[in-house]
């Protein structure tokens, strides 16, 4: 049994049904994320766990306890919200020391803990500052401070990231995943940003329209997709519909050439998916299949190039990194690519 | 000519407002025959029963102000938070003091609180506080209420709120350390307004039979010459005082 358990759990605003059948089982310790397009009820689900919301149906279990009917000041969660959410009329220090304020402890071991927290964060100096005077990135460290403070059984993230600037996104998610996991806490991650997902978790929950459709590491994730819309929302994908030549044998046409996946496909033409990274600029000697075409477009990237090239009608992206010693070929330009029929994922739906 | 017009329509505005003051001012100087003086001034402020009944509005104000803050912060926070639907219908029931007179307020009260009724407040002396106080309170009601909603509207009290409840706080302790002290500059505005309404109120007074500032000044009005014109810029300064506080309030406790 896991730490943190979602039995079942649904959700209904009046007629809409925002989350349906939930179930997840979160390990002590381990750093869950939940991604999905904006309204597919991920937020919902967090909220539910944060005791927000009522579930419509099913049960929020922590720790061997059934916390579904419990408010939310009564379970012991802590929460960093993507507006950070910090009481604008206290101090740094009060603001984290606030929730052991309200736990009733005592002025010198709300100072200790305060200095702790705020020496976790990296922000040892600002215990005096008000919110206004900091940056949203030290808000945002502040509001992780104070959602610790407290020593909460499961730590919520909603979006905390959507409103940083890129590069403090970056180094803002590397350090609540140090934090996270110097202090072992058990944490949901909501985000609709599947590099942050991939990045910084153990398992990804992704959503569709209220239900997980896929949950698992995000290698899993990443390279064996459950789903069209799975492999279509992580990460970057040629989507390609192909001709099945032999069902039984599992062949199908590409580029005019025969390619064989080893598993028998239904008849027709059969959806396929493949990463641009999997496929090669020229021959390479790990990949089979080689297909002839034209560079249609070419986008630089900086350590990366990627070229969209016109396979009989088909274009098919790329990823090569750039060399200095080798420019790219121009659009227009005949181009041989490769790949290996061993990365050409089947697409179930 | 276009830039002339709109100055034109200010300073017919500002002498429309300004020369009635000046010169109820300039006649409040000449108590003394020849000469301008503050002679009326001095005899207003010395008058005791100006002492008492002054002090005794401000004190019924300052209960008012208390009365409305706990009327109306967890009101409008409630709506906004958990009722937003019944705005229209709570906006409208705390326009009604603006359009029902005070007179008709009053008589209502009298008849509905009287010695023969069931609740008799008007038969003891506590008891017609207790009514004008709630009295006054539903005369603010505009005021307070527009003041303190705007304030929760420049905060984001339902994120607030979460944050403070997924901390452990009550209600009682997210209203108290939360959400007032981040309206502050709102309730002082609405207070200040409070204040200038009270300070001058005459009707409630006058029927309750209640010897506060409005009904002095009237008394005074029909028995003395230069006071009630120095009483008149008295209570005007002390309005103007309000709204001045309003500003410096909401300059000095911005965060």
């Amino acid at each position: 049994m896991g730490f943190l358990e979602l039995r079942h759990v649904e959700k209904s605003f009046a007629e809409a049904q925002v989350v349906t059948d939930f179930n997840l089982s979160v390990a002590r310790g381990e750093f869950v994320s939940f991604l999905g397009p904006s309204g597919c009820g991920k937020t919902t689900v967090l909220r539910m766990v944060a005791g927000f919301e009522a579930p419509s149906a099913g049960a929020i279990v922590i720790d061997g306890q059934d916390v579904t009917a419990l408010r939310p000041n009564r379970r012991n969660i802590g929460m960093v919200f993507q507006a950070y959410a910090l009481f604008p009329n206290l101090t740094v220090a009060q603001n984290v020391g606030f929730g052991l304020r309200v736990a009733g402890q005592g002025r010198a071991a709300i100072a200790a803990r305060v200095a702790e927290m705020l020496a976790l964060i990296g922000l040892p100096d600002l215990a005096r500052r008000y919110p206004y005077q900091l940056s949203g990135g030290q808000q945002q460290r502040v509001a992780l401070a104070r959602a610790l403070a407290a020593r909460p059984r499961v730590l919520l993230l909603d979006e905390p990231l959507s409103a940083l600037d890129a590069r403090i996104r970056v180094s803002l998610r590397e350090e609540i995943r140090r934090i996270q996991k110097e202090l072992g806490i058990t944490t949901i991650f909501v985000t609709h940003d599947q590099e942050e997902a991939l990045s910084i978790s153990d398992r990804v929950v992704v959503m569709q329209q209220g239900r997980a459709v896929q949950t698992g590491t995000p290698f899993e994730i990443y390279n064996r997709p459950a789903s069209r819309f799975v492999a279509q929302f992580v990460g970057t994908l040629n989507l390609i519909d192909a001709a099945v030549r032999d069902a039984a044998g599992g062949v199908v046409e590409l580029g005019g050439a025969p390619v064989a996946l080893g598993r028998p496909l239904p008849a027709g033409a059969v959806g396929l998916a493949l990463r641009p990274e999997a496929v090669a600029l020229g021959r390479s000697p790990e990949r089979e299949v080689v297909l002839a075409g034209r560079v249609a477009e070419m986008h630089f990237l900086g350590a990366v190039i990627r070229l969209r090239v016109d396979v009989a009608g088909q274009i098919i992206a790329l990823d090569t990194f750039n060399r200095p010693d080798a420019p790219p070929p121009e659009i227009g330009a005949s181009v041989e690519i490769s790949l290996s029929a061993r990365d050409l994922l089947v697409l179930e739906d | 000519m276009k830039r002339l017009l709109p100055w034109a329509v200010f300073v017919l505005a500002a002498l429309y407002f300004l020369l009635p003051l000046i010169g109820m001012f300039e006649f409040s100087l000449r108590m003394k025959r020849g000469q301008y003086s503050f002679e009326a001034y001095r005899v207003v402020l010395a008058d005791p029963r100006f002492q008492q009944t002054f002090l005794y509005s401000v004190i019924l104000a300052l209960l008012t102000i208390v009365l409305g803050a706990l009327i109306v912060v967890p009101t409008a926070y409630w709506v906004r938070l958990r009722l937003p639907k019944l705005r229209p219908v709570v906006e409208f029931v705390t326009l009604l003091p603006l359009v029902i007179p005070p007179i008709v307020m009053v008589f209502g009260y009298i008849r509905m609180f009287n010695t023969s009724s069931l609740l008799p407040l008007t038969g003891s002396w506590w008891g017609t506080n207790v009514l004008v106080l709630f009295g006054y309170a539903t005369l603010a009601l505009p005021y307070m209420y527009r003041a303190v909603d705007t304030g929760l509207r420049s905060i984001d009290a339902a994120t607030l709120t979460e944050a403070a409840q997924i901390l452990g706080a009550g209600w009682a302790r997210i209203l108290a350390v939360v959400i007032l002290p981040n309206v502050l500059v709102a309730v002082l505005s609405g207070a200040f307004l409070t204040f200038a309404i009270v300070i001058g109120e005459y009707v409630f007074a006058a029927l309750l039979n209640l010897d506060t500032f409005g009904p002095y000044m009237v008394w005074m009005g029909g028995n003395r010459a230069y006071e009630p014109s120095a009483l008149a810029v008295i209570a005007f300064a002390i309005t103007w005082a309000c709204m001045g506080m309003i500003q410096l309030v909401s300059r000095f406790l911005r965060h």
